[in-house]
């Protein structure tokens, strides 16, 4: 793609930038935390970009004060997963938001094999494009 | 993760000015510098002048405190020490003031530096210990995530060991607690609070526990003198006063509460002034049409002290 040179998954926020690193993570949970966020981390190993609804590992996090906390969640997800996508998510539960307000990844695969175009010949001679993700062709946990 | 295979502008300065921030503006050299920078004193007095008697405990605290001061000048002079461990144990009877001191003690290491936030997250079993298996790991796990960068408070912390049954599942709860206490130390500092004899027992029990505690207060009881000024303070926090005469039959209360049993220091003063009120409050309201000045709505008179059962016991 064009766009995205590197190949890697750009989903949610900083995805553009280099990983971040874990200080620069606690720095973002730190604004989220005084935002009055809740933080949740999600894997998956399905990234395609209408996957919004990746897996939860543990509880959303309400309450927390302090970023140390939500690191150590997110240690912990990292070493269930280190091969999986990880992403960190916070939920705004301002009255009349009450949605996702930020959402980054924290944890990526070594490698990323990317997405492949496919076209479906429809009826005529229309066709119909579809992104599909190299990772899928293999059984869950086996993808990265 | 993977290396980023491109640059972007300003990266690589990015990660400059974090060590730069890290360093204070100028390092303290003298003990009123550090004390200048953290305002400990200020809480020091707070808790002089605000917590009756204590000395032992006080005495304590400021040990601890003066051990932080030095720590952060040696850390000026480049002597790195390790953080140092500052789990606490608070053990003495009931109504002694353990949760109060803990709460300072959260406002005093937040000052020096030692924790992030501040706060205070009190807990007993009930919000560690789950009710069936693998319940507990992620209830105790949630409280330790909230309490991250401040204080944990387990008051009562004894019954989170039950050796008659050894299925209990506050074992589990307790090696969550170890592991984070021996490996966050940072982050978090515990303190666990409970009745002396009983959280003897427990740390005899739970050597681990025991050996990561490195500060074990111990709350002596109130005189009956300090009893007498906290009810004073307290009094004049609920702006009200002792009239003529009930001050001298609080003293006599006094001296007859203590000699029954269950008597709560601070608490039980704090319990005997509000059923005070109470009776001052229902004489105030037995006389409809008196015009009731602020002398009345705030002095307890000697009968409201002497209609209490302490006296009808005797």
């Amino acid at each position: 793609m064009m766009t995205n040179p590197t190949g890697r998954i750009t989903q949610g926020q900083f995805s553009f930038l280099p990983d971040l690193t874990d200080e620069e993570i606690t720095a973002q949970i730190g604004y989220g935390l005084q935002k009055g966020y809740a933080w949740s981390v999600e894997y998956t190993d399905d990234p395609h970009p209408r996957n919004t609804y990746w897996e939860m590992f543990g509880m959303p996090m309400f309450d927390l004060q302090d970023a140390a906390g939500v690191m150590m969640e997110l240690d912990n997800c990292r070493k269930t997963f280190p091969g999986h996508y990880i992403r960190l998510m916070a939920f705004d539960s301002t009255r009349g938001v009450e949605s996702i307000a930020m959402s980054f990844i924290v944890n990526r695969p070594a490698h990323e094999p990317g997405f492949g175009l496919v076209r479906q010949e429809a009826e005529g001679r229309n066709i119909r494009y579809t992104v599909h993700s190299y990772a899928t062709d293999k059984p869950e946990a086996q993808r990265y | 993760m993977n290396a980023p295979l491109y640059r972007i502008p300003g990266a690589a300065t990015l990660a400059e000015p974090a060590p730069a921030a890290a360093a204070p503006a100028e390092a303290p050299r003298t003990i009123g510098e550090v004390l200048a920078q953290s305002q400990v004193e200020a809480v020091m007095d707070e808790l002089d002048r605000d917590l009756v008697g204590l000395a032992p405990v006080k005495q304590r605290i400021r040990d601890i405190a003066a051990l932080l001061v030095v720590d952060k000048l040696r850390l000026a002079h480049g002597l790195q020490a390790q953080t140092p461990s500052l789990h606490m144990s608070f053990t003495g009877n009931p109504g002694t003031g353990k949760t109060t001191v803990a709460m300072r003690m959260a406002q005093i290491l937040h000052r020096l530096g030692y924790v992030r936030k501040g706060h205070l997250v009190a807990v007993t079993r009930d919000d560690l210990v789950g009710q069936y298996i693998g319940h507990t790991a992620p209830k105790t796990k949630e409280v330790l995530k909230k309490a991250m960068g401040g204080v944990l408070f387990i008051d009562e912390a004894y019954y989170l060991y039950r050796p008659d049954n050894e299925r209990d599942y506050g074992q589990e709860a307790i090696e969550i607690l170890l592991q984070v206490m021996e490996n966050q130390r940072d982050d978090l500092v515990v303190i666990l609070a409970g009745y002396k004899d009983r959280m003897d027992t427990f740390f005899q029990s739970n050597p681990g526990m025991s050996s990561r505690i490195a500060h074990h207060l111990d709350f002596p009881d109130y005189a009956h003198g300090e009893l007498q000024a906290i009810a004073d303070r307290m009094l004049e926090t609920m702006n009200y006063r002792f009239g003529a005469g009930a001050r001298e039959a609080f003293d006599e209360y006094l001296q007859r509460r203590i000699a029954q049993p269950h008597f709560a220091n601070a608490r039980s003063v704090r319990n005997a002034l509000d059923r005070m009120r109470l009776r001052q409050a229902s004489r105030l309201f037995a006389e409809r049409d008196r015009v009731l000045g602020r002398d009345d709505l705030t002095t307890l008179a000697e009968a409201d002290v002497r209609a209490s059962r302490v006296f009808n016991a005797a």
